[in-house]
């Protein structure tokens, strides 16, 4: 009991907290603020920097789809055909995580840059124009995104898969299924918790990411935690940072009750 | 995540039904080719690291560059030779160790009182179980805003202790959900034996219970080391001053990186890399015995 005491402590407080400054009213001269229930912040806000919340779901949302459509297959393969070599290949997925998440963008901002090794070797060869780049533009963020957040798409839909007893896709051979049939009808349907828990791993922490962007990406595709990072660590605005966060964490919370809502709320802790 | 090494160990399951005889063979080598090629690009990057490690620089300013110039070793013996990212590494590591012993501890009491007490003793139990959760679904940028804004309100001043309260905050929730998994599968008889024998409840516990669910708690405590020696969206708005390693690296990106940091970078996933390793062989020798 004290335990769960202290996670309330260290996780409710400081949203309620956030949600009080939100609302608050600071001076910028003496960075002293008060409460002032300034409800008008979060449209005003909204408003403000409603193109950086629509380019970061476009963003999530792109690389959360293509993190799906090339995991899936992978997935499937280790799930059913891994054999005894599951394990290698989880932690061959897994590899990505014991390098930082820093590092892991930094090189790819090193193999994306102009004369690099992929640019370079393919303008050497004739292939690219010259001018060509694709740092600072929004494919590159997209694909530092989708490169970052693979694992947590391809774990999820690895234990929904790995869970379809096999018994289940004889018995739908037997039952004349041809493999296309037995795929749609059988694996595909048990796998949707897994589906949408995917998404939700994925397209959550990307909507709020902000690394990919500040380190891949230029000034004209500015996403929704560049601006939160920057309203708390640079401009020092606090209720502006706080109304912006709040919202993301209101559009975190409506992911998890739809998929509690149309799944059930047990099965999503179940891939966590 | 957290479950998903668990229950990665096979259970034993049937081969799938064995393809009608009348396909050809190359179909079949589709999906594995795929795979490979799917791993080939998560390890791509880390493989670039590791190899411009060894990069020779030209010129005066020692920052990492894509242009080839011939093997060294010369960062490896240089390791400590930027100042600001040797105190950031060991900021890191002195941060990771305090946060995986204090939310080791507080965890695997969390995950003991979420399985065991039910009912009537334990009324938040469905409140806590979401706020775990939540915890661990939540954008990291909201969980480190929202410290930040609490610091800011009591004027605590930014430094170690805020680092230190943060990365406890959520490694907790990874710990309690690690451990949890290995407690719901705990024989409670075993405890009333030893009751039955005379045991008084902190024998039992230590003498019982803490063997018993130690795997859980490795783990929970390794997945805790892991992720606050990898932070970063929760460090870069609760540092003060005295920033930890990645925090650091990203800081330096936009003036150049020092080839040191991919030194780190390889040393670091060497040494993780051998701890998973090493922990599966155990877990294996210990299920084979």
């Amino acid at each position: 009991m004290p335990a769960g005491i202290w996670l309330v402590a260290l996780f409710l407080i400081p949203l309620v907290v956030m949600l009080s400054l939100s609302l608050q009213t600071c001076s910028p001269i003496t960075n002293a603020c008060t409460q002032t229930w300034h409800w008008s912040e979060f449209p005003s806000q909204i408003s403000l920097y409603h193109t950086q919340f629509l380019t970061s779901l476009y963003f999530a949302g792109l690389a959360t789809m293509i993190d799906l459509v090339v995991s899936f297959p992978m997935a499937y393969w280790i799930a059913f055909r891994g054999g005894n070599k599951k394990n290698f290949f989880l932690l061959m997925l897994l590899v990505p995580f014991f390098v930082s998440f820093v590092i892991r963008t930094i090189v790819w901002q090193f193999i994306l840059s102009d004369n690099g090794i992929f640019l370079g070797a393919l303008k050497s060869a004739g292939i690219l124009p010259h001018g060509a780049h694709v740092l600072a533009t929004s494919g590159a963020v997209i694909a530092g995104l989708a490169y970052n957040y693979l694992p947590f798409t391809a774990l999820p839909l690895y234990v929904a898969l790995e869970r379809i007893d096999p018994r289940l896709i004889e018995a739908a051979h037997d039952l004349y299924a041809g493999r296309t049939r037995a795929f749609v009808k059988v694996i595909v349907p048990l796998t949707v918790p897994g589906i949408f828990a995917a998404f939700l791993l994925t397209f959550v922490p990307a909507f709020g990411d902000y690394v990919n962007q500040q380190i891949l990406g230029g000034t004209n595709n500015t996403m929704i935690g560049t601006v939160i990072q920057n309203q708390f660590l640079v401009n020092l605005d606090y209720p502006s940072g706080a109304a912006l966060s709040a919202v993301l964490l209101a559009v975190a919370l409506i992911g998890i009750f739809l998929y509690a809502r149309l799944i059930g709320s047990r099965t999503l802790q179940e891939f966590v | 995540m957290s479950a998903v090494a668990p229950t990665a160990v096979a259970t034993g399951a049937p081969p799938a039904p064995a393809a009608p005889p009348r396909r050809r063979r190359w179909p079949r080598l589709i999906l594995p080719t795929y795979s490979w090629l799917v791993i080939a690009y998560l390890v791509f990057p880390i493989a670039i690291m590791i190899i411009y490690s060894f990069n020779k620089v030209n010129g005066g300013i020692q920052q990492v560059s894509f242009a080839w110039n011939g093997a060294t070793t010369q960062w490896y013996r240089q390791w400590h030779n930027v100042p600001g990212l040797t105190s950031a590494f060991w900021l890191s590591i002195r941060l990771a160790v305090a946060a995986t012993v204090i939310a080791t501890i507080i965890g695997t009491l969390l995950a003991l009182a979420l399985v065991r007490y039910r009912g009537k003793r334990f009324r938040g139990k469905a409140l806590f179980d979401q706020i775990l959760f939540l915890n661990i679904a939540a954008p990291e940028i909201v969980l480190g805003a929202s410290l930040l804004a609490l610091f800011v309100t009591m004027n605590l001043a930014r430094g170690f202790l805020t680092l230190l309260i943060s990365h406890v905050m959520f490694t907790i929730a990874y710990v309690a959900v690690t451990v949890r998994a290995r407690v719901a599968g705990f024989d409670e008889s075993l405890e009333e034996a030893a009751a039955d024998l005379g045991a008084n409840p902190v024998t039992t516990f230590r003498r019982i219970t803490l063997p018993l669910i130690m795997p859980g708690v490795l783990a929970g405590a390794l997945m805790a080391f892991a992720l606050s020696i990898d932070d970063f969206v929760t460090s870069d708005f609760v540092s003060g001053a005295n920033v930890p390693f990645p925090v650091w690296v990203y800081s330096v990106t936009r003036v150049g990186v020092p080839p040191q940091v991919f030194v780190f970078g390889t040393v670091l996933f060497l040494v993780g890399i051998l701890c998973a390793i090493a922990s599966v062989v155990i877990s294996r020798r210990r299920r084979l015995a």
